[in-house]
């Protein structure tokens, strides 16, 4: 009898989550679509200039930094990501394990604003005078994101990896595979769909990220022509003029909002269909 | 076998039975680590629904208690610190009143002060037109320097040039005869005060280039500039420390001396926005604002106080 109360509880407890999420993408929608239909769904994707104060709201130098800076990090977070779980999987000493686990999981703890300061601090200096350009780049925000979504990564390959039956494994060996033909043949091949759920996870950690990337591109406006140069992602657009935004350039702000939905939602449905293809 | 792989991959996570399940908890990255071993036992079953309500409570509670009394002050997030400070000083003549200082911006601040949301706009801007039918007073004026590394030859720029550098019309600091650096020009973000003040003294009609680095503070420009040997940027003249750089405009050393006597006229007044006269606690506060104990205040963190400027005319406009 309780028991059924609690389970009651519980369950609207759990559809809660699912109206919120409902009032959100209501809200975000009623907000923004008006602005982009205003200003015409092609001016405002692929518009150049954003000038809020002369009504110009032109998104596409945002579109292609998110992309860049997350093509960027996932360049850096996924070789190295892989490859640190294939070896906490597969070669790593219990003892190291030990220290390894723990370290990398409070690397996911971090709050994004410290990895920003550090960036800020320690990495932009060493980009601007070794490689030229502000410093605050799209380079830099690409390094510091491929670090911040490596716990993701790890993790969840580690796990994916982890659980393939230890039959996998032992056949592979008896038929005269060496390890590393079994790890790159057998079991990477057969955790694939884990691996990439951990490479999408990563990536949406990567587009959404906000604090760190004020904080390390530099935020201009301008469409990025190479990697040394500063950029402004889809967030940190959000992020760095809400607090004056006002009218119109509130509205733009939550179009913005609508866009990033957009590439979620698309992003999220590939990394679904891509995980239930099956291997041949 | 090979048709079982495939089912096996997708739902992997659920189909693994507990004792091969790997020994940390899967979220364990998201760092709640000590729930596992801590808190776990606390946050199941109905405890959980019990802690719930504890902080429901709780902050309800806090929410009522803030709504009791005192009055709200928000805005310009550049007036805000020193509105805090203020603040602090008056409540402690006043111990049984109480004035809750918000940032927000200029435009919310204003916004805020119309629609009765706040009892106090705070503006670090002059009103637009369309505001003026707000009751406003200046409560002191504050100064905008522009910027430079410490590193950087530059000591003098005329207003003509910083424009043309902040356009993106020059690209090297050689062409100014500085090092052969190119410039990295550093901003407000739209719709702060500061940039839409630096936008009125200096660049006119011109637009600001949109490939200038924009930081959301005064603290985060300064913060590019002095590690920046090739950045410029613009900030309060408070907030200028030995880090970076002030640059003399046409010769005119930005300073207290040079903004009082009229020289130096990059200078923008920080607005307390009324709707209607002040009345109250909000009238008191403001008398103790203009008071010359808080006008001494603020001169000592850098700001120019409003007494000691009777000709305020020459830095309106």
């Amino acid at each position: 009898m309780k028991e059924k109360i609690i389970e009651k509880i519980f369950l609207l407890i759990a559809l809660s989550s699912i109206f919120i999420l409902g009032l959100i993408t209501f809200f975000i929608f009623e907000e923004g679509f008006p602005l982009i239909l205003k200003i015409g769904p092609k001016a405002f994707l692929f518009g150049e200039k954003w000038i809020p104060s002369k009504g110009l709201f032109g998104i596409f130098p945002m579109i292609v930094s998110s992309f860049w800076v997350t093509l960027g990090a996932l360049l850096l977070g996924i070789p190295l990501g892989l490859s640190c779980a294939i070896f906490l999987c597969e070669w790593v000493p219990p003892a190291a394990g030990m220290i390894l686990r723990p370290t990398i999981q409070l690397l996911a703890a971090i709050p994004s604003v410290i990895y920003g300061f550090w960036g800020l601090i320690v990495l932009v200096p060493v980009v601007r005078n070794q490689l030229g350009g502000p410093g605050l780049s799209i380079l830099s925000g690409s390094m510091i994101l491929g670090f911040m979504i490596l716990p993701t990564i790890i993790s969840i390959s580690e796990d994916s990896l982890k659980a393939l039956p230890p039959t996998y494994k032992a056949g592979a060996l008896a038929l005269g595979a060496t390890h590393w033909q079994t790890i790159w043949r057998v079991l990477i091949p057969a955790a694939r769909s884990g691996i990439m759920a951990s490479i999408i996870l990563g990536m949406g950690r990567a587009i959404g990220e906000t604090m760190a990337m004020i904080m390390i591109l530099g935020n201009a406006v301008k469409l990025p022509s190479s990697f040394l140069d500063s950029a402004r992602t889809l967030t940190t657009n959000i992020g760095i003029e809400m607090g004056y935004a006002s009218g119109d350039h509130r509205q733009a702000l939550f179009a913005t909002g609508v866009v990033l939905f957009f590439i979620i939602m698309v992003l999220n449905s590939l990394a679904i269909v891509l995980s239930k293809r099956r291997i041949r | 076998m090979g048709r079982r792989n495939t089912k096996f991959q997708i739902a992997n996570y659920k189909q693994i039975p507990m004792s091969k399940k790997p020994k940390q908890n899967r979220f364990g990255y998201w760092g709640l680590i000590f729930v596992r071993n801590g808190f776990k036992p606390f946050l199941t079953g109905i405890w959980n629904l019990g802690f719930l309500f504890l902080l429901l409570f709780f902050l309800i509670g806090v929410g009522c208690q803030r709504s009791k009394a005192g009055i709200t002050v928000a805005g310009s997030t550049s007036v805000e610190p020193f509105a805090e400070l203020l603040a602090e000083e008056y409540m402690v003549i006043h111990p049984k009143s109480h004035i809750y200082v918000q940032g927000g911006g200029s435009s919310a601040g204003i916004e805020a002060a119309r629609t009765h949301a706040a009892h106090i706009g705070m503006s670090s801007r002059a009103l637009k037109p369309e505001e003026k039918d707000l009751h406003r007073v200046t409560i002191a004026k504050d100064a905008i320097a522009i910027i430079v590394h410490p590193s950087n030859p530059i000591q003098d720029l005329s207003l003509d040039r910083i424009r043309d550098v902040f356009s993106g019309r020059f690209g090297n600091w050689r062409e100014l005869g500085g090092l052969n650096h190119p410039i990295d020009v550093v901003t407000r973000e739209e719709g702060s005060g500061t940039r839409e003040s630096f936008q009125k003294f200096v660049m006119g009609k011109e637009d600001i280039s949109l490939g200038a680095l924009v930081q959301d503070s005064n603290g985060a420009v300064r913060q590019v500039v002095s590690s920046d040997p090739s950045a410029i940027g613009y900030i309060s003249l408070g907030l200028v420390n030995d880090q970076v750089k002030p640059v003399k405009i046409s010769g005119v050393e930005p300073s207290l001396a040079n903004v009082n006597n009229g020289k130096y006229t990059l200078v923008r007044p920080f607005l307390f926005v009324f709707n209607g006269e002040p009345v109250g606690e909000a009238e008191s506060f403001l008398k103790f604002v203009l008071s010359a104990q808080a006008q001494k205040l603020l001169l000592k963190e850098g700001l120019v106080p409003i007494g000691q400027n009777p000709s305020e005319k020459k830095t309106g406009k």
